[in-house]
């Protein structure tokens, strides 16, 4: 008998309390919990902005048209040479003078030395989550797969206001669909990397971006 | 209403004076209150450790011996909790539906001394004078398993002359667990000895709960200390008056 | 790197010493004790202040263990669906009946890739298999990149927190090692200094991998997507960089669906590290090898090894809802004391006295003292994200406990000292005039050792109380003797 045959009929066995005409549903879920911010969008916003901050990442909000500023600034302050970009990032994010590695140009996939080689990387984002201060990242539009956030010890990510969600819940059912029928990874970021790992006292930076910097723009 | 003073065999056997209290206090406020001598042991010793099949005689003996009255009050968290909580599995244990069916019933009706009278009797006041700087360990299973919140500090609040403190780390267990502080006595005694360090901190007399259990675990650590600290059942408290 | 000292554990073959036993050992050692109380206070003024800002963690929490409960209850439907999920989004699946044979799934894997050397994000399901043993002896080096694991690895120790396994060293300790380890001249003791030493020596392990190997916190039936949650990013490396990529999983890590990930991760994050969310999660659906975003090759193991076992008790099934986020294990009391290698396995901690006895059986003294370390206090329930009732479970195991001692180890279970005072009190509690003579005789045994109303030295077993605590002697008058009396007086 192979191991999964096998495996199945001890479950099948340890469950003969389970009559046998009960199905998965007829065991009650009962989803009491919030499953949406009713707060105004302003103030979701506004908490998302706090939220990022307090795990120490550097926030900024910036208006639409400041936003290509605002990343030339950024970018200058840091000291980026070397900027990793998705191949689909929005045309005058990029400033004038910075060495641009677009990933996937001219069907060149950056490797990942090349990736580890260069100074940070700027993308765009899938969502925003305000109850945790989290950005999604789900390879969608300017995100790049996921090598790029993760290689540069620099993460700028742009998040627009009208992509910030409320709770948890709210990212879970909007990415449902990516996951469900495209099948694209899907990464939850929250602040930099970190450990606690001695004597419980935070370390930010272990094997991610060490910095990461958010603009939202609105 | 008939209600029966469930003693528990530690608090008839070892602490006799918080049983003598409890019934003081309650017919001080009116209640009668009856003693039916058959009871024994609710059992929880055995359970706890294991000897389930051993325990079963003694929750059917339980249900039969308290099954007539109205009300049960105990001055023990503990044993409410095992009855409360322990009680349905066994039943199911000894494959007994008729069992299962009196526990069911009985279940409601037990209750711990201060669950009794905060929630059932309505009373926080009952007019006792206790001139002690006291503080109060919470007791796990009162905390945790039966929930009676606030009903003790309620009690404590409205003695007289009682300066109440509040215990560091109140809600950590002070080590006894019944057969674990011998199976396991020397991590017993190190939970035991962060405890007393708190309750040195307070500066209390005494230390007062709700179960006599925790208390025997508490001052034991103490006197043996030698540190002055005296232990006591909050039945005793409240029993306590200007007069005597 | 020297090679790891395999300590037994309750998974491995060797015998393991009682939780008394070890826990004596673990108790002396003061550092420890120091380093321990530390970590686990602050994680838990922190974990209650997480839980505290949410208003619906109590509904959160229910929904949680049914969602536990509903998988538990249908394993086999969920696992068939997870199987065709993963297969159609181009992964592979593999099922192992124990740790022997998912570690020959796994080595095979790697062998197939020419693979000398994996990278592997902390796991705990490959610690119970002791994976990275079966691989060094099939020539292939593990290299465990969590840091807390790295500092185990290298210091040759077992983890002794589900979260934090090197929990129990200090950042002198860790500063020596990784000096003598990685063979650095000058390094501080700086938490961020030994962080960065970590950081400088794994990079070159990620973009050199040709396997990756991870555990998975969850993995959804419905879309064949696996989950890690984790902090350092060493997690997104593994499971990114290296071109094939290998999952052990626990058959009850599954959930049903894509949605039930709204509540898991909320309760998660808080009741592990005590953050609103975990630096970094990834979830991943198979491959895409056009994006070439990740592995090109993937493979889930699923894993079985004494879980069905577990399922097939009804009062123990619960234990598998647990979803490794070790917040029993912050808040008790033994734990905190005793630090988790006097558990002897893998699952330390409350969760692991329940776990552990069940996953290998009961009838071994090691595993079978785990579900006395306690003193069921009841404070792990009450912060358990899927509301395992530990106490209720620890209860029912003691009770699986004394059955087969009793039963099965002939006249030597029966005339076991405890069992024999065990059956005498029974018969005397069933009996109210020989708990009436039996408090009485009390009264005059103890006379020998009783003075001034204290008993400062017990005999036997009992010795254990009385080494560091006095025991109130016996009063002279019991409360019904007292309560006749009165009731004759008032009588007449």
């Amino acid at each position: 008998m192979s191991a999964r045959e096998e495996i199945l009929g001890r479950i099948r066995r340890s469950l003969r309390d389970v009559p046998s005409g009960e199905s998965p549903e007829d065991v009650a879920v009962e989803r009491g919990y919030r499953k949406k911010d009713e707060a105004p969008h302003e103030e979701i916003v506004d908490r998302f902005a706090e939220h990022v901050a307090e795990y120490r990442a550097t926030v900024h909000r910036v208006g639409e048209d400041e936003l290509p500023a605002a990343i030339e600034r950024a970018l200058r302050e840091r000291g980026v040479g070397r900027l990793v970009v998705p191949a689909d990032l929005p045309e005058g994010w990029v400033p004038e003078g910075v060495e641009v590695l677009r990933d996937g140009a001219d069907g060149h996939r950056l490797t990942n030395g090349e990736l580890d080689r260069s100074d940070g990387v700027l993308t765009g984002c899938s969502l925003g989550i305000s109850q945790t201060g989290t950005i999604v990242l789900d390879a969608g539009e300017a995100q790049g797969r996921r090598a790029l956030t993760l290689l540069p010890d620099y993460h700028l990510c742009v998040v627009r206001e009208d992509q910030v969600v409320g709770l948890v819940p709210e990212a879970i059912e909007r990415l449902g669909e990516t996951v469900r029928t495209e099948g694209r990874a899907v990464t939850f970021v929250s602040g930099p990397s970190a450990t606690s790992d001695i004597e419980l006292i935070r370390v930010e930076g272990v094997h991610g971006p060490r910095t990461l910097e958010v603009l939202i723009s609105g | 209403m008939r209600v029966a003073l469930f003693i528990t065999c530690f608090n008839d056997t070892l602490f006799p004076e918080t049983g003598r209290a409890t019934v003081r206090v309650l017919e001080r406020l009116g209640v009668e209150v009856d003693f039916p001598v058959e009871q024994t042991c609710c059992g929880q010793m055995h359970f706890n450790t294991g000897y389930q099949r051993e325990a079963i005689p003694l929750v059917r003996r339980f249900v039969e011996v308290f099954e007539p009255y109205d009300a049960v009050v105990a001055p023990s968290g503990s044993c409410v909790g095992m009855v409360r909580e322990l009680y349905g599995r066994a039943a199911e244990l000894a494959g007994d539906a008729e069992l299962a069916r009196g526990v069911e019933a009985l279940v409601p009706r037990v209750f711990e001394l201060s669950e009794f009278l905060v929630n059932g009797l309505g009373v926080t006041d009952i007019g006792a004078y206790y001139p002690h700087r006291v503080t109060y360990h919470p007791t796990c299973h009162s905390l945790r398993m039966l929930r009676v919140g606030e009903a003790p500090l309620k009690l404590l609040r409205a003695v007289r002359g009682l300066d109440l403190v509040e215990l560091p780390q109140a809600e950590e267990c002070c080590g006894f667990g019944g057969t674990f502080a011998v199976k396991n006595a020397e991590t017993s005694t190190a939970m035991l000895s962060d405890k007393l360090h708190h309750v040195k901190e307070t500066g209390a007399e005494a230390v007062a709960a709700g179960d006599n259990s925790c208390l025997l675990h508490i001052g034991g650590g103490l006197q043996r200390g030698q540190d002055g600290i005296d232990t006591v059942h909050l039945a005793e408290i409240l029993d306590a008056t200007e007069r005597r | 790197m020297t090679s790891a000292k395999h300590a037994p554990d309750a998974f491995s073959k060797g015998k393991t010493p009682t939780f008394e036993v070890s826990a004596r050992e673990s108790l002396a050692d003061h550092q420890l004790r120091r380093n321990l109380g530390k970590a686990t206070k602050t994680i838990r003024g922190k974990r209650a202040e997480a839980v505290g800002e949410m208003p619906d963690w109590e509904e959160l929490r229910e929904a949680g263990r049914a969602l536990k409960e509903r998988t538990m209850r249908h394993l086999d439907h969920y696992l068939v669906e997870l199987e065709e999920s993963v297969k159609r989004a181009g992964g592979h699946v593999h099922w192992a009946r124990d740790g022997e044979e998912a570690n020959r799934i796994i080595a095979e894997i790697a062998r197939s890739h020419e693979a000398r050397e994996v990278v592997k994000v902390k796991s705990i399901a490959t610690d119970e298999t002791r994976l990275n043993e079966h691989l060094e002896s099939e020539g292939i080096e593990a290299v465990e990149t969590d840091l807390a694991e790295l500092i185990i690895q290298l210091a040759g120790e077992t983890s002794s927190h589900i979260l934090v396994p090197a929990i129990h060293k200090n950042r002198a300790e860790i500063r020596t090692l990784f000096m003598r380890e990685l063979g650095l001249d000058d390094l501080s003791d700086e938490p961020e200094a030994l962080t960065e030493a970590a950081r400088l020596y794994l990079r070159k392990k990620f973009l050199g991998a040709k396997v990756g190997v991870s555990g998975a916190n969850f993995a959804v039936a419905e879309t064949g997507t696996v989950c890690v949650v984790e902090s350092e990013g060493n997690g997104r490396m593994c499971t990114t960089l290296p071109p094939v990529l290998v999952t052990l999983m626990g058959i009850e890590k599954l959930i049903p669906e894509w949605r039930d990930f709204e509540v898991f991760m909320q309760t998660l994050p808080r009741s592990s590290t005590a953050e609103r969310m975990n630096p970094y999660t990834s979830f991943w659906t198979g491959v895409s090898p056009e994006s070439g975003d990740g592995p090109e090759e993937f493979h889930l193991v699923l894993l079985d090894n004494g879980r069905t076992d577990v399922l097939a008790d009804e009062i123990g099934r619960q234990s598998l809802n647990c979803i490794r986020c070790s917040a029993c294990l912050n808040v008790c009391p033994v734990y905190e004391r005793t630090g988790g290698h006097a558990y002897n396995s893998v699952y330390p901690g409350p969760i692991g006295a329940i776990l552990t006895p069940q996953l290998v059986g009961i009838g071994k003294p090691g595993p079978d003292s785990l579900p006395y370390a306690s003193s069921l206090c009841g404070a792990c329930y009450d912060v358990c994200p899927v509301k395992i009732n530990i106490p209720e479970v620890l209860i029912h195991l003691r009770g699986k406990v004394v059955r087969n001692h009793q039963d099965n180890d002939g006249l030597k279970g029966k005339l076991d000292p405890e069992n024999v005072a065990m059956q005498v009190m029974a018969k005397t509690f069933s009996d109210r005039r020989l708990y009436e003579a039996a408090q009485r005789l009390a009264l005059i045994g103890q006379w020998p050792l009783a003075r001034s109303g204290t008993i400062h030295r017990l005999p036997g077993k009992l010795s254990g109380w009385t080494a560091t605590r006095d025991l109130k002697a016996l009063p002279k008058e019991t409360f019904r003797q007292w309560w006749k009396t009165r009731k004759n007086r008032s009588g007449s």
